[in-house]
């Protein structure tokens, strides 16, 4: 029964308890209740108040079990203690314990959905596999706390907004090499600028749109080559390492070494305005201003697909480090997501009420940000294609870049501000805000470190956004101080496992999974790679005899004797079950025959 | 005036992580900063597994110098590089494996040497030929000056067709037109058993049950003995004849025959109703197999000029061998190593091979060691992968063989489709489904 509780009757409740206790008399109801939580439903409860008399029941043989096996237990503790009375006790018996957080960092995908619905052996062999690499997780998780280095981070006074700090006062304020990374190129002529830093962060690729292009090592500031291409150029990007960039010209994309000599021009791909390199699949896709998205293999020099996406000029693009898919913007408010093994997008969103003017994804392939010409901010749910915030920003921001620690920059006209966990809260303060000396172009942070690059009408400017890069990178993935040996090595490395283009799905880890397509599903592709059906009914063809054996009626005689064949197994099976279940039922009536339920003509009125 | 805190990640600034950096690789296995696990993983097994299939080259070499067939050959019980081959001319030859050199010629019978086997301590070995002899001969040569002479010899009442020794105790098992149980102390059979009016082709002990005798007869019978009984103890009639027998060494309740039917089959010692795996692949006769000291593969040798090689519950084999030059293989080891197979054919030469045809030889450095276990692993994660199991399986043989093999997939198609039509067309029940593996016994004893 539920009442309406009020503070008296809650009083009277509580006497009433203290005074049963008082009695000494023991009643299950009397227990400490147990708190209820949000997740006891209510259904559940009310279930419980129904049977309480079958529960009280239970409860009590429940107890006399128990008591058993704690005499039980107790006596076993004994022997045991007489045992080991010299023995020194661990205090802290077995592993440490690793946090449920640190753990879940690790944890690749369900551990249950890999083993469900399988059987058998490969059951077996499944179940083997997922224990060695749940060890090998929890290895990873305990190895986790042997990491050198901590994430940045900038806290101001009290009351003071982070965002008000200038970066003179954050380079002062730490040491001189970090200090150094706040700097700013002053190259008024041929802006405004698009960036690239390269994939370990040491180098920093500079294309201005009239045509000066320039590599530079930006720690030491030394300059690698500088090349005026005497055309415009519309974005640069590093290929898989230091050694080559390509450069989307005018008309048609050349690539270069960093010495700055053309190694290549290529006339496939024309009037290019955003590039992307997927560096594990040695991709360079290219959006043209025509609409067509185009793959280039970079370990081969040939083109994978051109895509036509008759979606108009594209000029937002990015894509995910996570799956590598392609994403693009478009002048309509909507985004499509591309893979170079479909000629239609895989996904299409509308994301904004105007066009498109600048999206990003951050590097677990969760989230995307999008910005449009509606001057919303908007940041969306990658797994489920849902928003999840939604912000306005007064300029509206025209470039975006997320960190490798999930900070997002977004600049408008020439002011650049760094937004915190824009995915988690609703944010109301930018984390650090910064006005550059023209309208900024190209935005992006330094792999591994805490600087974000700004490409702008006037040049070029490293900011320091504390806590924006990843501290601890991984030697054999990516090293920023590799050696040359090193580097070479790695390259050969990368290019043997380059993945190859067909494998590039919204789901990477799909390789992995058990397959379970069905028979039909097996079949069909079966059908479509021979080109024929192998298991298709063959029509039955009488043979020609002479003699008159082949009149039409004679045919026919034939034909049906081999008619319905196949069919003829089941319809015999469904005959002979139907024969038996009736002689079952003759039986059954005879038996109630014989066991002398005699007939009785008033037995109708026997209830 | 202002007083901030700041702290920024120091991972690329030399000063601090230059320890790191110059002694070891710093490790994050942070799974976002490996991107792809998956896909990479699988091209990896993909090189891995075509890697595989370039480097197989089994062959190691060849052991020449007999002069003519080789029928027999056995493995010395205690010392690696020793091996002892006896060819159809009665020659008996010792081989220095390491050096792939012959070290002694022995003129050992008149006619084929149709046995040897290694006394367990070796110190002796055994031989049975065509002239009705059992000689013993002593594993050392003869001093300078000594002539080559056995150590004993036995005249039989007929003619020896195999050999096999006992584990621990001086006796001996030969096969002819009987089994027969010797001492090495007398000159006359302990027991002679026999069932039946037939001729034995193979006598093997069971490693494990030490006691225990199986052979292959003429009738087309599968022998087990007792030694310690008078009478045989079971037999098993297949369809055709069954040239050689092996015990699996680890699993010594199982044993193979290789049967005339181009066939292998595995018995359960303990249940003889029907093989407990059908070997198939070959196209001709097998005649002769070896289990792997690990108990886990065998190898067979036939008359189709190849060997193969069959896990012990594998219906098919995982690898076959040939070149141009290997005529009908007779008989075929197994190194006690597990590394190697000897394969000796009928044209005078003994093949060296490698039981694991992409197996680097020689030393591995720790590095290539872990390299190979982590391809070796990967292999297997993705082996199903339709890509990768195209590759491993794929093998080169011969056109002959290669168009027998069709050949025999059609006949048994045709055969399994008639039996389809027969059961199709009659009266249901009446004509039962045989297994493969139940067709080819006929009966037990």
């Amino acid at each position: 029964m539920r009442r309406d509780v009020t503070f008296p009757d809650l009083f009277t409740t509580k006497m009433a308890a203290a005074e049963e206790t008082a009695f000494g008399r023991t009643h299950v109801e009397e227990k400490k209740k147990i708190p209820r939580r949000y997740w006891a439903t209510t259904a559940e409860q009310k279930d419980g108040e129904g049977k309480n008399g079958a529960l009280q029941k239970e409860d009590s043989t429940k107890k006399i079990r128990e008591a058993w096996w704690k005499k039980k237990l107790e006596k076993k503790k004994k022997k045991k203690a007489k045992k080991s009375v010299l023995e020194k006790k661990d205090p802290f018996p077995g592993q440490a314990p690793i946090p449920v957080e640190r753990v879940k960092k690790f944890v690749r995908g369900d551990v249950d959905k890999v083993t469900s619905g399988v059987q058998g052996k490969l059951k077996k062999i499944l179940k083997r596999s997922q224990a060695v690499s749940t060890l090998a997780q929890e290895q990873a998780a305990r190895h986790d706390l042997l990491l050198p280095e901590d994430a940045g981070f900038l806290e101001g006074d009290e009351d003071e907004d982070t965002c008000t700090i200038a970066q003179d006062d954050i380079a002062d304020a730490v040491d001189i090499t970090s200090g150094a990374k706040y700097f700013n190129l002053n190259l008024s002529q041929f802006g405004p600028y698009r960036l690239d830093y390269s994939r370990a962060g040491r180098h920093l690729l500079l294309g201005g749109r009239r045509g000066h292009v320039s590599c530079i090592e930006w720690q030491s500031k030394a300059l690698i080559s500088e090349i005026n291409v005497m055309e415009a150029v519309n974005d640069v990007k590093w290929l898989h390492n230091e050694a080559m960039f390509a450069v989307a010209q005018k008309k048609w994309l050349y690539v270069y070494d960093s010495k700055g000599v053309e190694l290549h021009c290529i006339r496939k791909f024309n009037d290019v305005l955003r590039m992307e390199f997927l560096p594990y699949h040695f991709l360079l896709a290219t959006a043209s201003s025509s609409g067509f998205l185009q793959y280039l293999d970079v370990s081969v020099g040939k083109e994978v697909t051109a895509i036509g996406t008759k979606m108009g000029r594209l000029g937002v693009m990015t894509q995910n480090p996570h799956n590598a898919v392609i994403h693009l913007g478009h002048p309509n408010g909507t985004v499509s997501l591309w893979s170079p093994n479909q000629k239609e997008a895989l996904v299409k969103m509308l994301c904004h009420r105007g066009a498109v003017r600048s999206l990003t994804v951050d590097k677990t392939g969760m989230y995307m940000v999008t910005s449009g010409l509606d001057r919303k901010l908007k940041v969306y749910d990658l797994r489920a294609f849902k928003p999840l915030q939604s912000y306005f920003l007064p300029a509206g921001a025209a470039c975006l870049s997320l960190s490798q620690r999930g900070l997002l920059c977004a600049s408008m006209g020439d002011v650049v501000q760094v937004y915190r966990d824009v995915w988690g809260t609703s944010v109301k303060k930018p984390y650090m805000a910064h006005r550059v000396r023209g309208a900024v172009a190209g935005l992006a942070f330094c792999p591994f470190e805490d600087v974000l690059g700004v490409g702008h009408a006037e040049g070029f400017t490293s900011m320091i956004v504390p806590g924006a890069g990843e501290a601890n990178f991984d030697g054999m993935a990516l090293n920023p101080y590799a050696s040359l040996r090193q580097r070479q090595e790695w390259e050969v490395k990368t290019l043997l496992e380059k993945v190859q283009p067909d494998l590039i799905g919204l789901d990477p880890s799909m390789l992995g999974t058990v397959d379970r397509a069905t028979w039909q599903q097996k079949h069909q592709e079966r059908v479509q790679a021979l080109g024929f059906d192998p298991l298709a009914h063959e029509k039955f063809k009488p043979r020609r005899r002479k003699k008159g054996r082949s009149s039409s009626g004679a045919v026919e005689k034939r034909k049906r004797k081999v008619a319905h064949e196949d069919q003829r197994d089941v319809i015999r099976h469904t005959v002979a079950a139907n024969l038996s279940k009736e002689q079952e039922r003759k039986k059954r009536s005879k038996a109630k025959l014989k066991a002398g339920v005699e007939r009785c003509a008033l037995k109708r009125f026997q209830k | 005036s202002i007083s901030i805190q700041v702290r920024i990640n120091q991972s690329s600034s030399l000063s601090s992580s230059i320890i790191h950096v110059l002694f070891s690789v710093p490790r994050n296995y942070d799974p976002t900063l490996h991107p792809f696990e998956v896909p990479r993983e699988y091209t990896r097994a993909l090189n891995a597994t075509k890697l595989e299939r370039v480097f197989a080259k089994p062959f190691v070499g060849s052991l020449d110098g007999h002069r003519d067939g080789i029928n027999c050959m056995a493995k010395h019980s205690k010392s690696l590089s020793i091996l002892l081959s006896g060819s159809c001319d009665g020659e008996l030859k010792l081989w220095d494996l390491p050096k792939r050199k012959c070290v002694r010629t022995i003129q050992a019978h008149d006619g084929f040497v149709r046995g040897i086997c290694s006394r367990f301590c070796g110190t002796s070995f055994f031989t049975v030929g065509d002239d009705k002899t059992v000689k013993k001969w002593n594993m050392e040569t003869p001093g300078y000056g000594e002539r080559e002479e056995p150590l004993s010899t036995i005249l039989g009442k007929a003619m020896f067709t195999g050999i096999d020794h006992h584990q621990k105790d001086a006796t001996f098992a030969t096969c002819g037109q009987t089994v027969d149980i010797w001492d090495e102390q007398r000159s006359s059979p302990v027991r002679s058993f026999s069932w039946g009016v037939d001729s034995f082709s193979c006598v093997r002990y069971n490693p494990v049950e030490t006691e225990l005798l199986a052979s292959c007869a003429s009738d087309r019978s599968i022998v087990l003995y007792d030694m310690r009984e008078a009478t045989p103890l079971k037999k098993v009639v297949m369809k055709l004849r069954s040239n050689t027998l092996c015990w699996n060494p680890m699993e010594a309740y199982f044993f193979t025959c290789s049967n005339e039917d181009y066939n292998l089959y595995t018995y359960d010692m303990r249940r003889l109703n029907a093989p407990v795996t059908v070997h198939m692949d070959h196209v001709s006769a097998v005649l002769d197999l070896d289990y792997s000291p690990t108990g886990r593969e065998f190898v067979s040798a036939s008359f189709d000029k190849t060997i193969r090689i069959f896990r012990k519950d594998g219906g098919h084999s995982r690898e076959v061998y040939h070149t141009k030059r290997m005529q009908h293989v007779i008989c075929v080891k197994w190194s006690a190593d597990n590394k190697y197979i000897l394969s000796g054919s009928d044209e005078m030469n003994i093949r060296l091979w490698k039981a694991n045809a992409s197996e680097k030889l020689g030393l591995l450095s720790p590095r290539e060691k872990e390299a190979h276990n982590y391809n070796q692993k990967l292999k297997e994660k993705f082996q199903h992968h339709p890509q990768l199991r195209r590759i491993a399986r794929h093998r080169h043989l011969p056109r002959d063989i290669y168009k027998q093999r069709r050949e025999l997939k059609e006949m048994l198609g045709s055969r399994r489709r008639k039996e389809k039509n027969v059961i199709k067309h009659s009266k249901p029940g009446s004509v039962p489904v045989v297994a493969e593996r139940q067709k080819h016994v006929v009966n037990v004893e």
